[in-house]
């Protein structure tokens, strides 16, 4: 007999995620993976200016920020055949190092980190042994027995206050943390500097795009002018400021992310042969070096393995009709016809169908989530960095295979650790290194067009209306954070006829299909052992593992306009 | 499970110890303030065990429609840290995007908090809620948040609405609004409610309110609106660095063009500044590093009521309705004189009643000034 247990909410995560699992004999048998929040912004992006659709979609998540909005301006320029200039693609990717640095920093500090390190158990290190420990594996400064044992004091200050605040409740003393006391409390200590680094790491954006969360971006380009002699452009001043942050991020990632993660992985390497789930993967690539539409010029290589298997690499096309389809087959939607769509032909309406609130369980024999589920040529595949990492390699990319050779020595551990939870953690963090040198190039690249005159950093004509053709079809994709990520526009007269997403937890946590095949997030928890059901920090570690972001995962499209007026039937 | 759950903070006691008084100091402190207050000696006690055993400020904190871009900035703030924010000055006892616990654990927290500081925690929402369909469109642990958000709301001393989203719905409210996302201030009466609009709001910001409540013991003074008035009383348009260039009509006329270059002002690329109440033009974001129209894009009005459906983003502000200056927008600034005079046709129109006052004051000073520089 099985017992099913419920988490809900996932927390530390963006969004609202349930997640419910059946345990027998200590082993998680079958879970169910659930998206409970919808916001319907496409139904809201109808009838509206195209140009404007970054700053709504922006809005899908305030997490991985930002990367929404360069999906949307691709999306749109690839409809309308805008080329932006160089520089405002050298911005464009600085920007988005910026957000990847920062974000796998925050996921595997804030976000990861306590499904790992006990923080209680910390309070019992010895500043002295974490000093030297912490000094052998980095030349990170922050590391004197003094600062560890002033910091220990103040955190038993706060938990003997009783008010433990965010760590109230946590899975403290489980069997299943494994950490010496000193490697919890070096986790500790940088949980504390990563939260005080991370608000550095975002002002890149903040530089370009005049805040974060939530920077501006631009149809055609970008809107910081390049201005050498004008306070109020990208001059001198600028740059260097942008310049310093990238090089002080790389360095807090080599320093610090780094280190950390080899030494806890280190305690974690049972967790090399658990949570693999699907086995195939995709990606599609991302940080152009000669414009969106040359796909073989990005840092991020494209491309889907199937099976584990990495000695073939299969190309992606986001455009044809049969290759990226939607199925809401056990989604709280309705289609008029059966099968799966492609997003330019979506036709669908919400429907809940699920018990009333208050309830105890879903009924997973019936539809059971927000989320849809999208398939590749009736696939199921991963997304993020693992399937970024694995495309790079099994491209055979010379920076992938240095970086993940490296750490499967460092490590001592098969290449087939890799497809693991702890592989899924341990390639966002080696792609972290990847990305900050990236950030590096990107932006003495662009220092050096400024230097040979080249100040361009948007492209206007195309953004006239009275230039557009009638109808236009665009997609703009990337590699956000998470995964791969698309957007696809249907422009008509010069509005928006049809706008969809498919993201990155849409391909990760969405419900199974029609034939049963799972996708990632369920095949990843089968066979997972649960020492206590009662606090299950395995679930935890794997589905974080994959850094959820449900905000961005549940939509709906709807071509035919229809499901307005039953929301309004529905509604007040 | 080690699992501390005796309350003991002896913050003022603590804080006496840390600066070198003794417990006798504490206990005359304590004294000369029961007299202070008028009290019994028999009732030094109380006031000796309340001063050491008072907590952190317990918040809690929910999230429902939104995108978490609201905890994304406060995590952002400079001053304070967010570090001492959490360990010093409040006890941030449920949050989903950075507690340790989950599900049942975390439902516990948050029940812990609301039995043990009944009358006593400040509840923050981020997101709106939807009241469509019985409230399905956002369950959290089999409950909906409109259930969630009433029991939370019931014992709570004071209520801040985080971000747009809370205070009026944002981008999931705009035409057609499917979900029927409902602005905090809808669903919960008779509790005081801080209004902190902003797509985020700026992180300094959301600190501010956090920190004056815990330094000054009490809410911030509010507007009509009941934003803080510390941050949200002027526009953008007035704290704005380029406002000279409006007021001499210089303008940008398509982006990267030769006047975006010399940043000039953004109103006829679509700026909604002289419509935006908001602390960017002086706080800045991210510490002070840049705002919106400082990198070059003009401010779209995120802090406003319904921004997202108040036109277009890069359509000018002379297009709002009720604002009738399209035909003279072009003009401005033909000469210096002519310039002064729209603007100021255009802040007054552009004006909200609430700040009729404020702006006529302000019409007058530059009144003033334009007869001094007439002289």
């Amino acid at each position: 007999m099985s017992t099913r247990i419920v988490v809900d909410p996932v927390t530390r995560i963006e969004g609202h995620l349930r997640i419910e699992a059946d345990i027998e004999n200590g082993k998680i048998k079958d879970a169910y993976s659930s998206g409970t929040m919808v916001r319907l912004l496409e139904e809201i992006l109808k009838g509206r200016d195209p140009l404007d659709a970054w700053a709504y979609v922006g809005r899908v998540c305030g997490v991985c920020t930002s990367i929404h909005s360069l999906t949307s301006v691709r999306c749109v320029e690839d409809a309308l055949g805008i080329v932006i200039p160089p520089n405002a693609e050298l911005v464009r990717n600085i920007m988005n190092a910026a957000l990847y640095m920062h974000d796998h920093v925050v996921h595997f500090y804030h976000l990861h980190a306590m499904d790992w390190v006990d923080v209680v158990n910390a309070l019992k290190a010895d500043p002295k042994k974490t000093s030297e420990l912490a000094q052998s594996i980095s030349h990170w400064p922050k590391s004197s027995p003094g600062y560890f044992s002033d910091l220990q004091k103040r955190i038993t200050k706060f938990v003997e206050s009783g008010q433990l605040g965010i760590f109230s409740n946590g899975y403290w003393g489980h069997p299943a943390y494994k950490l010496p006391a000193e490697v919890n409390l070096i986790g500790l200590a940088h949980y504390l500097e990563a939260l005080e680094w991370q608000k550095e790491m975002v002002k890149v954006q903040t530089i370009f795009g005049g805040k974060n969360p939530h920077p501006n971006y631009l149809v055609g380009g970008m809107a910081c002018a390049i201005s050498t002699d004008d306070i109020s452009g990208l001059n001198a001043e600028r740059l260097a400021y942008v310049g310093q942050l990238l090089k002080d991020g790389k360095e807090f990632i080599e320093q610090v992310y780094i280190p950390d993660l080899m030494a806890i992985a280190s305690f974690y390497k049972d967790w090399g042969a658990i949570g693999g789930g699907l086995g195939s993967y995709m990606a599609y690539g991302d940080f152009p070096t000669n414009g969106y539409r040359d796909v073989a010029s990005y840092k991020f290589p494209q491309g889907v393995i199937l099976n584990k298997d990495i000695s073939k690499v299969m190309d992606v096309d986001m455009r044809k009709d049969d290759e990226i389809q939607e199925f809401i087959d056990n989604s709280w939607y309705e289609y008029k016809g059966s099968g799966g769509l492609h997003p330019w032909k979506g036709e669908s309406k919400i429907k809940y169908t699920g018990p009333k609130p208050p309830f105890e369980n879903l009924d997973t024999t019936q539809k059971y989530s927000y989320l849809k589920t999208p398939r590749w040529k009736g696939n199921a595949v991963e997304v993020g960095p693992l399937a970024r990492v694995l495309v790079g390699y099994a491209r055979g990319r010379e920076d992938f295979k240095a970086v993940v050779d490296k750490a499967l020595t460092d490590l001592n551990v098969p290449v087939t650790a890799l497809f693991s939870t702890l592989g899924r953690t341990a390639a966002r963090g080696l792609e972290s290194v990847l990305v900050s040198q990236w950030g590096l190039e990107f932006y003495d690249q662009l220092i050096d067009n400024i230097k040979k005159g080249d100040t361009r950093m948007a492209e206007s004509k195309m953004r006239d209306s009275s230039n557009w053709p009638d109808k236009a079809l665009g997609v703009g994709h990337a590699e956000a954070p998470r995964g791969a990520l698309a957007h696809w526009i249907n422009i008509e007269d010069e509005k928006i006829a049809n706008y969809q997403l498919v993201v990155p937890t849409t391909w990760n946590a969405s419900p199974r299909d029609a034939k049963g095949q799972v996708s990632a997030y369920e095949a990843a928890l089968r066979d997972t052992p649960i020492a206590d059901p009662k606090q299950p920090v395995e679930i935890l570690r794997t589905v974080h593992s994959f850094d959820p972001c449900l905000a961005c995962a549940v939509h709906l499209y709807d071509e035919e306009g229809k499901h307005i007026n039953r929301i309004s039937v529905l509604g007040d | 499970m080690d699992k501390p759950t005796v309350q003991k903070i002896p913050t003022y006691l603590e804080e006496f110890k840390r600066k070198g008084y003794s417990r006798k100091d504490f206990l005359k402190f304590c004294t000369l303030m029961g007299a202070y207050l008028g009290l019994e000696s028999t009732a030094l006690g109380q006031v000796v065990k309340a001063m050491e055993t008072k907590p952190r400020l317990p918040v809690i904190w929910l999230h429902f429609q939104e995108c978490t871009c609201c905890s994304e900035s406060f995590i952002r703030s400079s001053h304070p840290i967010v570090a001492d924010v959490l360990l010093d000055q409040i006890s941030l006892d449920y949050t989903e995007t950075l507690m340790a616990a989950s599900g049942h654990q975390a439902e516990e927290a948050m029940r812990n908090t609301m039995t043990k500081y009944k009358g006593e925690y400040i509840l923050c929402v981020e997101g709106s809620v939807p009241t469509a369909a019985d409230g399905v469109y956002c369950m959290i642990g089999g409950k909906t948040s409109m259930q969630i958000l009433e029991e939370a709301a019931a014992d709570a001393k004071a209520v801040i609405a985080w971000g747009s989203c809370a205070c009026n719905g944002c981008v999931q409210a705009a035409k057609p609004n499917p979900t029927s996302a409902t602005p905090i201030h809808k669903l919960v009466k008779g509790k005081p409610i801080i209004k902190v609009p902003g797509c985020p709001p700026i992180g300094e910001v959301m600190a501010g309110v956090i920190v004056h409540v815990v330094t000054f013991g009490r809410l911030p003074d509010l507007d009509a609106l009941g934003r803080p008035k510390a941050f949200y009383s002027k526009r953008v348009h007035d704290t704005c660095y380029r406002r000279p260039y409006y007021d001499a009509g210089l303008y940008v006329e398509s982006f990267d063009d030769e006047n975006a270059k010399k940043g000039y002002c953004l109103y006829k690329v679509g700026c909604k500044g002289p419509s935006t109440y908001n602390a960017c033009g002086v706080t800045k974001w991210n510490n002070g590093v840049s705002f919106p129209i400082q990198s070059g894009h003009g401010c779209f009005g995120c802090s406003e009521e319904n921004y997202w459906d108040n036109g277009r983003i890069y359509e000018r502000a002379s297009a709002f309705p009720g604002f009738g200056i399209e035909s003279t927008a072009d003009t401005v600034g033909k000469t210096a004189l002519a310039a002064t005079g729209v603007a100021l046709a255009a802040h007054a129109i552009m004006t909200n009643v609430r700040k009729k006052k404020l702006i006529k004051n302000l019409e007058k000073e530059g009144k003033e000034s334009e007869q001094e520089l007439k002289s």
